[in-house]
């Protein structure tokens, strides 16, 4: 009997001391995850000569000492190093290139799912095919042909641009959410006389609203984020730069000034990071749906 | 064809009804003809700056704001007004014009027969993107296959005296004069930096001409290079430099390590936080990375790995670490082999969130009686682990590592941000742009963008397959 309590409370007592090291390694884990950014976060608030006499944990430590925050640093990296400048280039480049190759996407994905004409699986198999193209393979040619057609350095060619890399992942996620849709509703309404532009506009963009909203966001933080396709289209020109090109040339010229680098990088990062804390669930949505892109 | 029995009797086309459809056809017509120009002038609008600056000083004047007129006339779009009088005429047409093309597209089409229309309707709706797909990848890839194969800059410096340079027979002038070499046109002038294209019937060739890199001597060698300079010549580099046997080194090294802890370490923490109740608050801590671009990563690892001199204060988190502990400071971007493990750690933190989300959707998915069973047969929480739910979701793991694989692969952020490809880091895909970006060696280039595509030819492969095995919506 008495056996048999001391196995028992032995087992408990060992269940109590896994759960310990499961909240534990929990805890570092997300500590380890956290804390780098956390460190730029704090830097950003610091003044040049604190941040280089100590490291910015120590900010943490006297927060409410005098002289300990300014906003000095935000000031001068959105004026003179022009990140409001390329804040504001982010965003004409941001949003044309999101809404362009979902647009578009959402036609093709309907007609791939709801209609008939030839050459349509041998079509739909290279849209499946270009999924995992690494899009290096595109950029020379790409940007041969806007040397040609002087449209390398403009908005337009970025957006187009993206769009064209955009698509297959778009065609791709939407296609499967569209395709199972209940086949009911659009015979009904095709009985009723809507044309495919009528079923589309008005039953399936409505009913795809999640899959739609999952896309815009993977493809806006993908653009946002993206420094490849910019700096090869776009250019360095400060001008047209976005923030992730310009935020490069902060740690080519100012690699040391860890102030200005500190809140340069959260210039670039505020968007993205105030979509995914809002958005979160149709991120990982997204994700979850899109776990083949290229 | 005579009228089937008992269908009412066709009303006769009346004059109106004529006249309408008239209209209609020509409305459509007006209407697509609207959106093309307004399109063709908005997007003019945006190539030329100068054209901007015009309109927007043209605009301001008339609503009588003449002091930022003058400003914008005079070449001033950074003005915070004109920029975001831009951005607003930029979002317009980008965000309104795909949609209305379609809407013309949809109005023309609408006004044909019956039967004309239901074939045409489908390349509506579907043309558009095969069309981008077409022009972006298809036609690139194709083209990037066979640059690789036929193009080489030819680093020939200063050869081209300043009058041939506009001349046809320049290349034959300098290429060896027997050579059938023709001028065909400046791919880029801009200053230092200057690229001729050369022909020699099928074959074509780059020239690069860069003042500031002037051997006196070596002209002689170099002429031979271009005779040879075709072929297989610019994969002959891709596997025999150095430098390229460090990026392929490092490569492999990206790719087992990160896609290897990624998974890992995104399965063990899918497993753990699935049994505390904080669960989506410790997710989202982790996968938060994920919405963090390679550059925005690139700082704050550069701050975490900063290092200075023994005996300075250590700002960097690791350095102050290990100083704290009585180490010597590390030099964690400088020193190889260390440096690349250190930058594989970036995208290790960037990735793990991604495998994490997937794998816990996943874990979620297996049958509880499952776990049960097994555990009432007596098995431990790791045998369960290992012998019950990872082989349950072996299909997502997979899924989750061949993502993380190709994402790794075409990596290139992390390394131009925090090495450029120094102290011993280079990776294929670093080494491409590098290539293009900087060198305007496009041959190379090419040939590297040709090597990432046969890595993953492979996956490409099994993607069709699995769809035709899954069929399509018929």
């Amino acid at each position: 009997m008495t056996g048999d309590g001391a196995v028992a409370r032995r087992a408990q007592r060992g269940r109590r001391r896994g759960r310990l090291a499961v909240h534990t390694a929990i805890l570092l884990t997300c500590a380890a995850w956290v804390l780098p950014t956390v460190g730029v976060l704090v830097s950003s608030f610091r003044s040049a000569n604190l941040m280089r006499s100590a490291g910015w944990w120590s900010a943490l430590i006297h927060p409410f000492q005098a002289g300990q925050w300014t906003l000095e640093n935000y000031a001068s990296v959105l004026t003179a190093d022009g990140m409001l400048n390329a804040f504001i280039n982010s965003l004409i480049v941001t949003i044309p290139s999101t809404v362009i190759p979902i647009t578009i996407a959402a036609f093709a994905a309907y007609g791939f799912a709801w209609m008939r004409f030839p050459g349509k699986n041998a079509l739909f198999a290279g849209v499946v095919a270009l999924l995992v193209v690494p899009l290096q393979m595109a950029l020379i040619p790409v940007l041969r042909m806007y040397v040609s057609l002087d449209l390398n350095g403009t908005f337009p060619g970025l957006w187009m641009a993206h769009t064209g890399f955009g698509l297959p992942l778009a065609v791709y996620l939407l296609y499967n959410y569209i395709s199972q849709l209940p086949r009911d509703i659009f015979e009904s309404a095709w009985i009723d006389g809507a044309s495919h532009y009528t079923a589309f506009v008005r039953l399936v963009v409505p009913l795809s609203v999640p899959a739609i909203a999952s896309f815009t966001i993977l493809q806006f933080l993908w653009i946002w984020n993206d420094l490849l396709v910019a700096m090869v289209f776009l250019g360095t020109n400060p001008d047209v730069a976005i923030v992730t090109s310009r935020l490069t040339a902060m740690i080519g010229t100012k690699g040391e000034d860890w102030h200005l680098l500190t809140a340069g990088a959260f210039v670039t990062m505020i968007i993205p990071l105030a979509i995914f804390f809002a958005l979160q669930r149709y991120f990982v949505r997204g994700l979850l749906s899109g776990s083949v892109k290229g | 064809m005579s009228q089937p029995l008992g269908a009412p009797p066709l009303p006769r086309k009346s004059i109106p009804g004529v006249a309408v459809r008239l209209l209609r056809v020509l409305g459509a017509l007006a209407a697509a003809a609207a959106v093309v120009f307004l399109l063709a002038h908005g997007l003019e609008l945006l190539r030329d700056r100068q054209a901007v600056e015009g309109f927007l000083g043209e605009a301001y004047q008339r609503l009588g704001i003449s002091n930022d007129a003058v400003t914008l006339t005079e070449g001033g779009l950074t003005a915070l007004s004109g920029k975001l009088a831009l951005g607003l005429i930029a979002l317009l047409i980008g965000v309104g014009g795909a949609w209305a093309v379609f809407w013309a597209a949809h109005n023309l089409v609408a006004q044909l027969p019956y039967r004309w229309r239901e074939r045409v309707v489908p390349f509506v709706f579907v043309g558009p993107a095969i069309l981008f797909l077409c022009v972006y990848l298809v036609l690139p890839a194709v083209k990037t296959i066979s640059a690789s194969l036929s193009e080489d800059v030819l680093a020939i410096p200063d050869l081209v005296p300043e009058p041939y340079r506009e001349s046809p027979r320049v290349a034959a002038d300098f290429v060896g004069g027997e050579t059938d070499w023709t001028f065909s046109g400046y791919v880029l002038d801009a200053g230092e930096l200057e690229l001729a294209r050369v022909r020699d019937g099928e074959r074509s060739a780059l020239l690069l001409v860069r003042p500031e890199q002037v051997p006196a001597e070596g002209g002689e060698e170099q002429r031979a290079l271009t005779l040879t300079a075709i072929g297989l010549r610019n994969f002959e580099f891709a596997f025999t430099s150095q430098d390229m046997h460090i990026a392929f080194r490092n490569n492999v090294l990206w790719l087992i390590v990160c896609t290897g802890i990624s998974v890992a370490l995104g399965l063990v923490i899918a497993a753990l936080v699935d049994r505390v109740r904080y669960e989506s608050a410790a997710k989202s801590f982790i996968f938060m990375p994920l919405a963090i671009s390679f550059v925005g990563a690139s700082v704050i690892w550069r701050f975490v790995y900063a290092w200075q001199p023994p005996g300075r204060v250590q700002i960097g988190l690791l350095n102050a670490v290990v100083t704290a502990m009585g180490g010597e400071p590390i030099p964690w971007v400088v020193e190889s082999p260390l440096n690349t493990f250190a930058l594989i750690a970036i995208m290790i933190w960037l990735q793990t969130g991604f495998c994490m989300i997937v794998l816990s959707a996943a874990l979620k998915g297996i049958p509880h009686e499952i776990v049960e069973a097994a555990r009432i047969d007596g098995a431990d929480e790791l045998q369960v682990f290992l012998r019950v739910t990872v082989p349950a979701i072996r299909g997502s793991i997979l899924t989750v590592g061949t993502t993380v694989f190709i994402a790794t692969l075409k990596v290139f952020d992390i390394v131009y941000v925090m090495t450029g490809g120094r102290f011993d880091t280079e990776v294929i895909a670093n080494r491409m742009f590098v290539e293009m970006f900087t060198f305007r060696n496009f041959g190379r280039a090419s040939s590297l963008a040709v090597i990432l595509l046969l890595v993953v030819v492979p996956i490409m492969v099994v993607n069709v397959r699995n769809l035709r095995r899954q069929g399509i919506n018929e």
